[in-house]
């Protein structure tokens, strides 16, 4: 089966801070990192392929650095990988990004399966796999915590979705689009072999010419959304540390909390 | 394609823009500013420019789009289960209200399942003018296709100017599919909507970057207007029992062979409440130390009617559920009370708990970063603690 996944390179929000006096983002020594929900999604892939044989394409659109990531995708053990890179690109809100990836994905055709993070650490708006779903005209699972049955014969996948209050199982024809939650895997480290393998590969990349988009849809220019202003939030307030004894804190804290009128 | 444009005259190389651009794309070279491709056309350097050099040509931003006069009413998303409305819906029913007023338009419900003419009437004592309903029996279950296929019929047929719906799984998962289909724009998690007074557009506010910067975002020449707002970031209105408003019955343009999804079963998670719709919460951290010390993080949640949360760490070392765990790559909660115990505080924890309104801190370390956060914090052994404030809540509840 071929299967596709969609990474996405995102700052190590570990690393971000946000400086007291400026209350700005401090970003210097900020590594680029594989959005964590993605790994899984390549893993998935992986898994997949191990049980019901086939291959691993891995897509990202963005800048050039973004190769990185795809790099760490071949260490793992994609078979193909392709960077989605053009000035027409940048600015793309998720309407646009959705659907220069689904373009890339027609491009590689005969895709049985898609899958993404359920969403990316930076954005966090989780709009990207339906809206690539829906590009492509496929049934989408999210939030998707373990697939349980892939049959290739009858094209059907049945899967558990991890929703708030509990674990729906579902099924749906293939090809579909799957968005995957932490839950679902551990993702592998890459081998020596493979980090090797991946540091010499020539990662190819599609530009908008290439993908045949219609560049009244790409980036900025097809994204209906626009951001209008940027700002910093008003930092949490440091609160009380109740000095003393636990015999005096915890009584006063109990006080404190029964003041907000939720317990009952 | 967009431009960004430095004005090299008038920049004074002051930096400004390099401290506040979140992407890391303008670097200064020389006596001048200059932008690498990392640059999204955010935006956030021109408003912090202290001599305007920065600014965005955005010529052909006018390709495409619809005629926005033809668009009017504000719609909220009525979503249900087990025959009650959701507490985000009627929130947003609340908040809808507000901006119908600033617009001067009607507040209307989108409600679509099988026998569910009494939520229709919950809604419009909420605030509804008008609830669009339809109903069908491939309604019955949420699934993606068939919601959604409903959700377009009534939108293009109907035109509402904004429509918002929750950010739970549901909302999430097919506000994206409609969105896609009729080629507008969607925000996601909301956290601030308003109506600008002189070009009536709606200001969406939401964070990103796990709450670190926040972004306001217009959808200009694309309609309806699509937002998800979290649950509770909005307060419940009142119920009023003397509205009345008009239901608009509409038939669903798909049937049940149409639809690719089948729903097998449904498995109810263990634990009494969601952690999403909890009030309070008590979480447990690596401070724990191993799965058998969640009983007392179990004893206080189960005492106060809450529910019980871990940080990554005590998931990652196998102590309890995934389904449990706030934080980035968990849940992201608000709830009125939120007791950490034994839990550091990590950013990408305070990404899924900072916003509650009330953060109760119990560690031992007093140099932990969720002290900087917790409305209330106690530097102590959790261990004797947070057995003692059970025993002090069971005494204050009489229980």
């Amino acid at each position: 089966m071929k299967i596709v996944a969609c990474i996405k390179q995102v700052p190590d929000t570990t690393d971000v801070r946000i400086d007291p006096e400026t209350r700005t983002l401090v970003r210097e020594g900020v590594e680029s990192i594989t959005n964590p929900f993605d790994e899984y999604a390549v893993e998935e892939a992986l898994l997949a392929k191990e049980k019901y044989g086939g291959e691993v394409h891995v897509i990202t659109m963005g800048p050039p650095q973004a190769v990185e990531v795809l790099k760490n995708a071949l260490a793992v053990g994609a078979d193909h990988v392709y960077l989605l890179s053009d000035k027409a690109f940048a600015g793309s809100d998720t309407w646009a990004t959705a659907y220069t990836l689904a373009h890339a994905i027609k491009q590689i055709g005969h895709v049985d399966l898609v899958i993404c993070g359920k969403q990316a650490i930076d954005g966090d708006t989780a709009q990207v796999g339906p809206g690539v779903a829906t590009q492509l005209g496929i049934p989408q699972l999210t939030y998707v915590s373990k697939v349980r049955e892939i049959d290739l014969e009858n094209k059907r996948i049945v899967v558990e979705r991890m929703l708030e209050d509990g674990k729906e199982i579902a099924e749906s024809s293939l090809p579909a689009l799957l968005t995957v939650v932490k839950d679902i895997n551990e993702p592998r480290l890459p081998s020596l072999l493979g980090i090797k393998k991946a540091a010499k590969a020539e990662i190819p990349t599609l530009t908008a010419p290439d993908l045949a988009v219609d560049g009244s849809k790409c980036g900025l220019r097809g994204s209906p959304t626009e951001v209008v202003r940027v700002f910093t939030p008003e930092p949490r307030g440091g609160g009380e540390v109740l000095e003393g004894e636990l015999n005096e804190t915890i009584p006063l804290l109990t006080e404190k909390l029964m003041e907000a009128k939720v317990i009952k | 394609m967009a431009r960004f444009l430095i004005d090299e005259e008038a920049c004074t190389a002051c930096g400004a823009c390099v401290d506040e651009c979140p992407y890391g794309a303008l670097e200064m070279k020389g006596d001048v500013v200059t932008v690498n491709e990392k640059c999204t056309f955010c935006g956030a350097c021109i408003d912090v420019c202290p001599v305007e050099a920065l600014s965005l040509e955005k010529e052909e931003k006018e390709a495409e789009g619809v005629d926005i006069s033809e668009y009017e009413d504000v719609w909220v998303f009525i979503e249900h289960k087990g025959g009650k409305i959701a507490n985000v819906s009627l929130e947003l029913l609340g908040e809808g209200k507000k901006l119908a007023n600033a617009l001067g338009s009607k507040l209307c419900g989108m409600l679509m399942g099988d026998g569910v003419d009494h939520c229709a009437q919950e809604a419009i004592k909420y605030g509804a003018d008008i609830v669009y309903l339809t109903e069908s029996p491939v309604l019955n279950e949420y699934r993606t296709d068939s919601y959604a296929a409903g959700a377009i019929h009534l939108i293009k047929k109907f035109k509402p100017d904004i429509v918002i719906f929750g950010a739970t799984t549901q909302g999430r998962d097919f506000a994206g599919t409609v969105a896609t289909t009729i080629y507008t724009g969607l925000t996601a998690d909301c956290t601030g909507l308003d109506i600008d007074p002189e070009t009536k557009l709606l200001r969406q506010t939401r964070p990103a970057f796990g709450g670190n910067i926040m972004a306001t975002i217009l959808c200009q020449r694309h309609r309806p207007q699509m937002a998800t707002v979290r649950p509770k970031v909005f307060a419940m209105p009142e119920r009023d029992d003397s509205r009345t408003g008009e239901i608009i019955r509409e038939q669903l343009p798909m049937s049940e062979d149409q639809v690719r999804t089948k729903i097998l079963d449904f498995a109810q998670v263990a634990e009494t409440v969601n952690l999403v719709d909890a009030e309070i919460i008590v979480s447990g951290g690596r401070g724990l130390g191993g799965s058998e010390n969640f009983a007392i993080i179990r004893e206080l949640a189960e005492l106060l009617g809450g529910a019980v949360g871990a940080s990554r760490a005590a998931v990652d070392a196998g102590w309890i559920p995934y389904e449990h765990q706030v934080g980035q790559t968990g849940r992201t909660v608000r709830p009125k009370i939120y007791i950490a115990c034994g839990i550091s505080g990590s950013i990408q924890h305070q990404a899924g708990m900072k916003t509650s309104d009330i953060i109760v801190a119990i560690n031992k370390d007093p140099e932990a970063p969720i002290f900087k956060i917790a409305t209330y914090g106690i530097v102590a052994d959790l261990f004797q603690a947070v057995p003692m404030l059970t025993q002090e809540f069971k005494k204050r509840l009489g229980k």
